[in-house]
């Protein structure tokens, strides 16, 4: 009657199996426990092969023991189900359990046990973990570059000023709900770059857009009297027009120069760097790029050839070179096809290229939405009577962008990755900034650091990013 | 026709504006190039370049043309992105598949390896393999050595080289295997249509590309030596390998990175594709009687590579582009070799630069074609 079959485990002797196939699967775990932990071997009077596998066989044999179908325990059901449910996903389950266990004390000592925190110098780096002194006394540089210590406040403050004015959206009552999207379209964007490029380099150069600012606003309040049928041209003429009228006959240099400040310390852009550009590239191509690559895609759908064959050969070009050709091509080439005294900062001169590089992957993504719409939405919008225009703003382009959040998402996160590559024009931001120090006399040999460093504030600005698109996406998921 | 100006109005002024902007460039690269004295043309590339490169699969000294040095960084390029890409299909495969599994812990592992590696920038990850973890390998007279053959090094990988005899002859072995398996597909497929009857295509297929070669070393004379690399002291401090292949690290790091990042992107396509083929196509599968094994192979993974190849294809694309980042670490590739010491010497940055680019867009739209062809080739034919 006591008839037990190890080869086949039931449920006729399930507690005979189960206290035997538990005790051999703690007995493997405990002893790589031990093995990690303590540096004790406990199986250690075994040959080394013997001693090394052992573990795994019995756990293995552990798991085989436990495996029995409707055992009628929960938990015992939940494991079987989960983790060992044959014996190929047993033995990877226990491979992964063991590896989980044996990475855990290295890590620990590297990370925080053994790591050294305090000083200001390399002396007190000696033990064999990390050494975090480095990135403190070298945190100022990873986070604002050359930028000058006593005027770091400005970025601070620059930051702090936009992300307040860009956490209005939340706080606007209804009545203002419908101005939203012009507000962060076309109102943010312009106050964040006067801030970067007015406060953050400072200099007196407070007024030199003025001439465009000013024609651009009058172009605008002159617009709302034109009748909608000439509005695209009106807006193709009447605004250049306007900035060479002011610029070159109506006011004179002398105005203008009453308008200037003083003003900050002026910091050139080569200073910058570290974090803080990585975020002033990343957050001005997303805003470039946006509109580039909507524009481009609704050319490639164009029913005109002409404008659709040049949408395709830009998308195409873009996407088809790698994003360092591009900022060499900014770096050496471009400079070359400007007239001779003309100049371009070569930060202005990176976030173009990368804007570009960036639309045409946008162009792809947002086309892929505006496919996806179905041919009854533009019937109906032109059935009522829609213009090209009126059609695609209030019904094409809300409901194709909420279908391509993810992919935008995902474009954007490639965006925030590719601004590293900004070294190729002679810009540090943090892995730029991380190579400089790693290479200074004083503090060699902590390159480790320094990378896994960025890496946990990459990973973390990435990781958030798409954890809030895929937020956005269940936001404005429409069943159709 | 009745050519309307709504209709020719908005292509007219786009066509202008390009028009325009292209003229102005050119007029002013013009002007500059006449300023500066430098002459616009592609002689250069027959002169004589003068510079070494670190590593090249084809033989290159100074004394070659900057032609030469063109191709040593397009092989170079071509090189970590075949290897890249292999890497990353196997591994993005399987992690794709290992997201799917119905056991806890490996789909938690695979999630984590995606989450971790893809939300950090490649840049960074060449740099971490490159200048933090190879830089931790041991010096070349401490290293073990790997299977007694492989040794590796803070100087890079040495592997074994292979010396053959009567190459040719293993060479059209293979030839003749792949060939006499493409005939048996075919016979197979005409076999299953009209009788119904199935071969073990996959058996004879495996069978034929081990027998035939094995075969060319009894019969055909072919012998294979392997030379192991040897220790070889140069100073009292100073070793070196000497015999056998060495990899630099430079190559190791960006395709370990470059792999191990582009199989994250891989392994999201493979997991969505298989999601992406409905529950009842598996059923009804099974219900008509076919075994596990043909479920997968003549359902699910037919309509699953539908809708993974078009993304997986990106990704491709994106590898080849990316391994264009070996410049930051001093790997001699195109943009190393070419936009960067070749421009450096000549100073011919309109060329040099336009050269580069058209190359990158050449490999782009060779892989993407070759990807639409095949997946012209599985897609559903409609009637």
């Amino acid at each position: 009657m006591f008839k037990i079959n190890f080869l086949k485990p039931d449920q006729s002797n399930l507690n005979t199996f189960l206290y035997l196939g538990t005790f051999l699967f703690f007995i493997s775990i405990l002893d790589v426990f031990f093995n990690s932990f303590f540096k004790v071997n406990i199986t250690g009077f075994l040959p080394g092969f013997l001693s090394f596998i052992i573990p795994l066989l019995l756990g293995f044999v552990g798991l085989f023991f436990i495996r029995i179908e409707y055992s009628g325990i929960k938990k015992l059901d939940l494991i079987n189900k989960h983790i060992n449910t044959n014996n190929f996903n047993a033995i990877l389950s226990l491979l992964i359990i063991f590896i989980i266990i044996k990475s855990i004390p290295p890590l620990l000592s590297w990370f925080i046990i053994d790591a050294s925190f305090a000083g200001d110098s390399k002396d007190v780096c000696t033990g064999s973990g990390a050494c975090w002194t480095y990135i403190k006394v070298w945190l100022r540089r990873f986070m604002y570059g050359m930028y000058p210590n006593g005027e770091q406040w400005r970025i601070n403050l620059s930051f702090i000023a936009l992300a307040l004015l860009g956490s209005v959206g939340f706080f606007a009552t209804d009545k203002f709900k419908k101005y939203l999207t012009l507000y962060y379209v076309v109102i943010y964007p312009l106050i964040a770059f006067l801030f970067i490029f007015f406060f953050i380099s400072g200099g007196p150069v407070f007024f030199d857009l003025s001439y465009g600012i000013i024609a651009a606003i009058l172009s605008v309040i002159l617009g709302f009297f034109i009748p909608s049928k000439y509005k695209f041209y009106y807006f193709l003429v009447v605004p250049f027009t306007l900035y060479i009228l002011l610029k070159y006959f109506i006011f004179f240099e002398e105005y203008i120069e009453l308008g200037k400040l003083d003003g900050l310390n002026w910091v050139e852009t080569g200073a910058w760097g570290g974090l803080s550009l990585t975020f002033i590239i990343s957050f001005f191509c997303l805003i470039f790029c946006f509109p580039i690559g909507m524009a481009f895609a609704l050319g490639r759908r164009s029913g005109f050839p002409l404008i659709r064959y040049i949408s395709i050969g830009f998308i195409e070009f873009w996407r088809g070179v790698p994003l360092i050709t591009v900022l060499f091509m900014s770096a050496v080439m471009f400079p070359m096809f400007l007239p001779e005294d003309f100049f371009i900062d070569k930060l202005v001169r990176a976030i173009i290229a990368i804007s570009l590089f960036e639309a045409a992957y946008v162009a792809e993504v947002i086309r892929g939405g505006l496919q996806a719409l179905p041919r009854g939405q533009y019937e109906a919008a032109k059935s009522l009577g829609m213009g090209y225009w009126k059609m695609h703003i209030f019904v094409i382009l809300p409901q194709a962008l909420k279908l391509v959040i993810p992919g935008i998402a995902n474009t954007f996160l490639a965006l925030v990755k590719d601004t590293p590559l900004i070294f190729v024009v002679g810009l540090l931001e943090i892995v730029g900034m991380l190579n400089l120090a790693k290479t200074n006399p004083k503090w060699l040999g902590f390159a480790m650091e320094g990378y896994v460093f960025a890496a946990i504030i990459f990973w973390i600005i990435c990781y958030a990013m798409s954890k809030y698109s895929y937020n956005l996406e269940q936001k404005y998921k429409t069943d159709r | 026709m009745n050519f309307k100006l709504k209709d020719i109005g908005p292509q007219l002024i786009t066509v202008i504006a390009v028009v325009l902007v292209f003229g102005f460039f050119t007029y002013n690269a013009q002007i500059n190039m006449e300023s500066r004295g430098i002459d616009f043309g592609y002689g250069f590339l027959s002169q004589e370049s003068s510079f070494d490169v670190q590593f090249s699969l084809i033989e290159y000294d100074g004394s070659h043309s900057y032609f030469r040095a063109y191709l040593v960084g397009l092989l170079n390029t071509i090189l970590v992105s075949v290897i890249g890409i292999v890497i990353a299909t196997i591994l993005g495969v399987i992690v794709g598949v290992a997201r799917l599994s119905p056991n806890y812990l490996i789909n938690k592992f695979a999630a984590f390896y995606v989450e971790f590696f893809r939300n950090i920038p490649l840049l960074l990850q060449i740099f971490f393999w490159y200048f933090a973890a190879l830089r931790a390998l041991p010096l070349p007279q401490d290293a073990e050595a790997i299977f007694g053959v492989f040794f590796l090094t803070i100087k890079g990988l040495y592997v074994p080289a292979f010396i053959w005899e009567n190459f040719n002859i293993f060479l059209y072995s293979i030839i003749a295997a792949i060939i006499s398996i493409i005939v048996i597909r075919i016979h197979a497929k005409k076999l299953q249509e009209t009788q119904g009857k199935q071969l073990p295509v996959f058996y004879i297929s495996l069978g034929l590309i081990f027998i035939l070669p094995l075969l060319s070393f009894l019969i055909g004379g072919v012998r294979l030596f392997f030379e192991i690399p040897v220790l070889k002291q140069l100073a009292t401090t100073s070793f070196i390998y000497e015999g056998g292949v060495s990899l630099p690290p430079e190559l190791i790091a960006l395709t370990l990175s470059l792999s191990l990042y582009t199989a994250t992107f891989i392994a999201e396509c493979v997991r969505a594709g298989i999601q992406g083929v409905g529950k009842g196509q598996k059923e009804a599968a099974a219900s008509i009687g076919l075994t596990p094994n043909q479920v997968l192979k003549l359902v699910i993974m037919p309509q699953a590579l539908r809708i993974i190849i078009p993304p997986t294809t990106n990704q491709y694309l994106n590898l080849t582009k990316n391994s264009s980042l070996a410049a930051a670490i001093a790997y001699p590739d195109l943009v190393l070799v070419f936009a960067g010491t070749a421009l450096m010497q000549t100073g011919k940055a309109i060329e040099i630069v336009s050269i580069t680019m058209f190359t990158y867009l050449s490999l782009s739209i060779s892989i993407s074609i070759l990807m639409n062809w095949y997946n012209k080739k599985i897609a559903i034919q409609e009637k």
